[in-house]
Parts: C-alpha cells; sequence; structure tokens
C-alpha cells in the first residue's frame, strides 16, 4: 500500500513536496490529480508509472509550473510555487533540467547551439560556454557530433543532447517525462544509464515513465499513480499493474 | 542584463531570417506587394492632382474697363485685385500688348494691312490667375462691384470640371488608399503572426528552458524589424527607379503634352511614400512580432 513520507516542515529537507494538490482541467470533470501528497528527497532517483491518463505528465507540468494547482501547496527546492509569480518563473525553471519523450529541442540549430541556449538563458560567459557544452556532450557521450544539426541525429542521439542540455546548468533536479518513449531498447537502455549517472552525482531524478522492463530492472523508488490518486509508493518497488 | 546577451538576442534575430527562409521570403514578398501597390498608386494619384492643380492655375479670369477710365485709376483697380486671398497672380496686358499677340496668333503675314492701326484699341485688361480655381465665383462677384470694370470674361464650365474632378478625384482616391493600407496590414500582421504561431513550439522550449521573455522576443523583434525594413525598401526603390523612367520617357517622348502632363519631383512624392513604408513595413514587422509572440509566451 502507499507509504508517503510525511514531513511537517516542507522547507526542512524535502527537494520536492506535494502537498494535498488536486489538478482539474474542467469544473466539472474528474481531476487529473486528486489529493495528491508526496516527498522526495534531495539527491532521490524517483519513478512515476501509471498509465496514460493516470495524471503523471500533470505532475510534470505542475512541478515546472506550467500549470497551477487547483488546490495544495507545491515546493520546490524551498521554492512555493503558489508564490512564484509570472516574473520569476524563468528563474526557477532554471533550476530544473528537464527531458521529454518529443526530445523538445531546437530544430532549426545545431547540437552545440542547442546545449549552449541553456546556458545563454542563465548569461553565463561565452568563454565558460565554449568549456561547458563539450565538456557535457563528452558526458552524454556526443563529443564529435557538436556541429550536427538535430534532424541528422537518431532519436537516441536526440535525447542525449537534451539530456546534455538540461544538465549544462548543473541543476539540482532532473524532471524526465517519457525519456524512453520514442526509443530502441538499447538506446533507452543508455540513456537510463546515464540518468542513473547523473543521479550519482547528486541530481534529484523524477522519472515519468511506463516501461515496465526498465522500472523493473533498476529497483529505485517507484510511485504508481492511477486516475490521479497515488496507489503504491515503494522504496526499491516494481510497475504494479492496472488490474 | 548582460551585455553578451544583448548582442546574442540581437545575433539571434539576425541568423533567424535565414533559419526560417520560407517564412521570411513570404513576410517580405508581401510586405513588398502591398508597398510596391500602394506606391505605384500613390505616384499616381499625386501625379493626376497635381497636373489638374496645374491646370487649375491656367485658369484665368480677364477684366476689361471703361472707356473713360485713366490709366491710374487701372493701377488702382490692379492693386486691389492683388491684394485678394484668392489671387496667385495679375498680369496687365495693354492695348497694344494685346494687338501684338493676335496679330502674331491669329493674322500672321495678313497683319501688314493693319500697319499703324489698333483694331483692339480700350481693350486694356488685367489677367487674374487664382490659387484655387473653385474661388472664381467670389472673385468674380467682387469684380462685378469694381467701379471702371466694364467687362469680366471667365468660365465657369472649366472652373466646375476642374474643381468637381480634383474633389472627385480626390474622395477616390482617399477610398482606395484606405482600403489598399487596410489589406496591407491585414496580409502583414497575418502573415507575420502565421509565421510566429508555426514556431510557437520553439518559443514554448525556450520558456521551458528558463528564458525570459526578453531572450524569446527580442530575436522575433529584430527579425520582424529586419524583414519589414528588407520588404519596404524593395518596392521603394523599385518605385523610384520607375518612377523617374516613366516621368523622363513621358517628358522626352510625349512634348506635345507636356502642357498637359506635368510631375511631381520624386522628392515630393517619397517625403510621403518613405514614412508610409516604413510604418507598414518596419512597423508592422515591430509590432505583429511583439504581440504575436506575446500570445505564446505563457508558458
Amino acid at each position: 500500500m502507499a507509504s508517503s513520507k510525511k514531513h511537517e516542515n516542507y522547507d526542512d529537507i524535502a527537494m520536492i513536496t506535494l502537498d494535498h494538490v488536486s489538478k482539474s482541467y474542467t469544473n466539472d470533470g474528474i481531476p487529473a490529480l486528486n489529493d495528491v501528497s508526496l516527498e522526495i528527497e534531495k539527491g532521490e532517483f524517483v519513478f512515476i508509472v501509471g498509465d496514460s491518463g493516470s495524471g503523471k505528465s500533470t505532475m510534470i507540468k505542475l512541478l515546472l509550473r506550467e500549470l497551477k494547482p487547483s488546490t495544495g501547496r507545491i515546493i520546490v527546492n524551498n521554492c512555493d510555487l503558489a508564490k512564484l509569480t509570472q516574473r520569476k518563473i524563468p528563474k526557477y525553471r532554471r533550476n530544473i533540467g528537464c527531458v521529454f519523450q518529443d526530445f523538445r529541442l531546437l530544430k532549426d540549430r545545431n547540437v552545440y547551439e542547442n546545449v549552449a541556449f541553456a546556458q545563454r538563458v542563465i548569461e553565463v560567459p561565452t568563454k565558460k560556454i565554449k568549456k561547458n557544452v563539450p565538456a557535457m556532450l563528452s558526458l552524454v557521450g556526443l563529443p564529435e557530433k557538436y556541429k550536427s544539426k538535430i534532424r541528422q541525429l537518431s532519436g537516441g542521439e536526440q535525447q542525449r543532447v537534451a539530456l546534455a542540455r538540461a544538465l549544462v546548468n548543473n541543476p539540482p533536479i532532473l524532471l524526465a517525462d517519457e525519456p524512453t518513449g520514442n526509443l530502441d531498447p538499447r538506446n533507452s537502455w543508455e540513456i537510463m544509464k546515464l540518468l542513473e549517472e547523473i543521479n550519482r552525482r547528486g541530481t534529484t531524478v523524477v522519472v515519468v515513465t511506463h516501461n515496465r522492463e526498465i522500472v523493473n530492472a533498476m529497483r529505485k523508488r517507484v510511485i504508481t499513480v492511477k486516475k490521479g490518486v497515488i496507489v503504491s509508493d515503494e522504496e526499491k518497488g516494481e510497475y504494479i499493474d492496472e488490474d | 542584463m548582460k551585455i553578451s546577451t544583448f548582442i546574442f538576442t540581437f545575433k539571434q534575430g539576425f541568423k533567424n531570417i535565414f533559419r526560417n527562409k520560407l517564412f521570411s521570403l513570404a513576410t517580405i514578398a508581401t510586405i513588398a506587394a502591398c508597398i510596391f501597390l500602394f506606391g505605384v498608386f500613390y505616384s499616381l494619384v499625386v501625379n493626376v492632382q497635381y497636373s489638374i492643380a496645374k491646370a487649375e492655375t491656367n485658369v484665368a479670369v480677364t477684366v476689361f474697363f471703361n472707356e473713360d477710365i485713366s490709366e491710374d485709376q487701372i493701377q488702382q483697380i490692379g492693386e486691389m485685385i492683388r491684394g485678394r486671398s484668392e489671387v496667385s497672380s495679375v498680369e496687365y496686358v495693354s492695348a497694344s500688348d494685346a494687338w501684338e499677340s493676335f496679330k502674331v496668333d491669329y493674322l500672321g503675314e495678313y497683319a501688314d494691312g493693319y500697319e499703324g492701326d489698333n483694331p483692339l484699341e480700350g481693350s486694356e485688361n488685367f489677367e487674374i490667375y487664382l490659387k484655387d480655381v473653385s474661388k472664381q465665383p467670389e472673385l468674380v462677384a467682387w469684380l462685378e462691384t469694381v467701379d471702371g470694370v466694364r467687362e469680366i470674361n471667365h468660365s465657369d464650365v472649366t472652373a466646375n470640371i476642374l474643381t468637381q474632378f480634383n474633389k472627385m478625384l480626390s474622395y477616390v482616391s482617399l477610398g482606395i488608399i484606405g482600403i489598399l493600407l487596410a489589406v496591407s496590414l491585414f496580409l502583414i500582421s497575418n502573415t507575420v503572426s502565421m509565421g510566429i504561431a508555426a514556431r510557437r513550439e520553439e518559443i514554448g522550449i525556450m520558456k521551458l528552458i528558463g528564458a525570459t521573455n526578453f531572450v524569446v522576443r527580442f530575436p522575433f523583434l529584430i527579425e520582424g524589424v529586419l524583414l519589414g525594413l528588407i520588404g519596404a525598401g524593395i518596392p521603394l526603390a523599385a518605385v523610384y527607379y520607375m518612377y523617374n523612367y516613366i516621368t523622363k520617357y513621358a517628358e522626352d517622348h510625349f512634348v506635345i503634352l507636356n502642357d498637359l502632363l506635368q510631375f511631381q519631383s520624386p522628392m515630393e512624392i517619397f517625403s510621403v511614400l518613405i514614412p508610409v513604408a516604413m510604418i507598414l513595413g518596419v512597423g508592422l514587422g515591430f509590432f505583429g512580432s511583439f504581440i504575436s509572440v506575446k500570445r505564446y509566451l505563457r508558458v
């Protein structure tokens, strides 16, 4: 059964806190998330699993402050998202690396420009960008592809670029929404290994997925969401069937 | 904001033009086509109006005097006429001037039989030219009250036709210019916003990475201004070249029409065309981008 950890003081230690969070897209419909409470500690690696429409992606959108919760409170890295003005959202997002199923890369730019863009927006000096970007591309295994256009890359390579972009600013949190959804098994495993390595270096990693094989093999914390409700939260958990 | 960020966003604006070639071409073509049409029509209307205005200045009212009037009295009347606000110029034609001119125009070598004689004795007159031919009835009414004036020759029909035609042309051209401007406004802003709508994903990605509105928007604004500048510059250059060529050609090859065809100087035409083209091109490029990008910034 669910074993969501609870703290009285959210600003204390948890990296991510959702406190009785609900989100409805319509006034009368079933909520996408219904009274969800959870905490993710600094340096944790967490899988959020569940079928399509279970509310996993809504959770990511709430954490990225793409959406506001209908009720409840979200605190990320000591930042209460309810108090975040529109103006402060960019600064908040710079502390969160994010990776998506569809990669979301700037397709008209090359690999280097995509990764460097994340540094440009936080106004890193050009000299440092020239040092940081190749280092990050080496970490994800694409040091020679820096000049390649995004369209010239395979799905796996594109996701590596997305990962490099997400990590180049050393964010304390990495959110990955179905990072292996468009990849073959070999590339999926390589991406997961990279995420594990990133986590080992201290980054809190939250992966939304429905890749049963990966979840079961990696033996990490698994939060299962069903119809907008957390039905299971297990350390070294497994993918639980809907039925 | 750091100067390097400003330079980076500025450069992105330039690069975006080449990254989105199709959008850039479509925008430039739309702006250029609208401004070209506007430029051609505007030049045409201004020149027709200019020719009419020139024709109006050639419409004269001729005033003849009583036979018993002295030369001093005639000159006094002349001064009164010159003092009128609607009068552009007054020419005094003496009886001998009138006869000399008549001989040249109508008699030629047959004038020899009138040696020492002036059949136009007593026909000294003032030719009065008006600034605005529509004021002719006003002037004629006043002249009829002046002592010593025997006869006033004027053509109400010519004055009326010119006045009415000028008025009609003003209304029609204002209407067409208005429609052209409205269509241009619609087409250009539509092209700009469609182009940006196609790139809303790009805007969304930038916002998710943590880019500020300025960093996202500024390259689009630079792009909009540059496309507007190119889109306005091309038709302006084309219209300028065409205008000079056509006016020169008409003056050289249609000499017989030189009295009728009067062309405005390019300076006069372009002192209006350049600001209008800039507002249409650069202004719409800038504000179109600003408004369209704003729509997608709330991510």
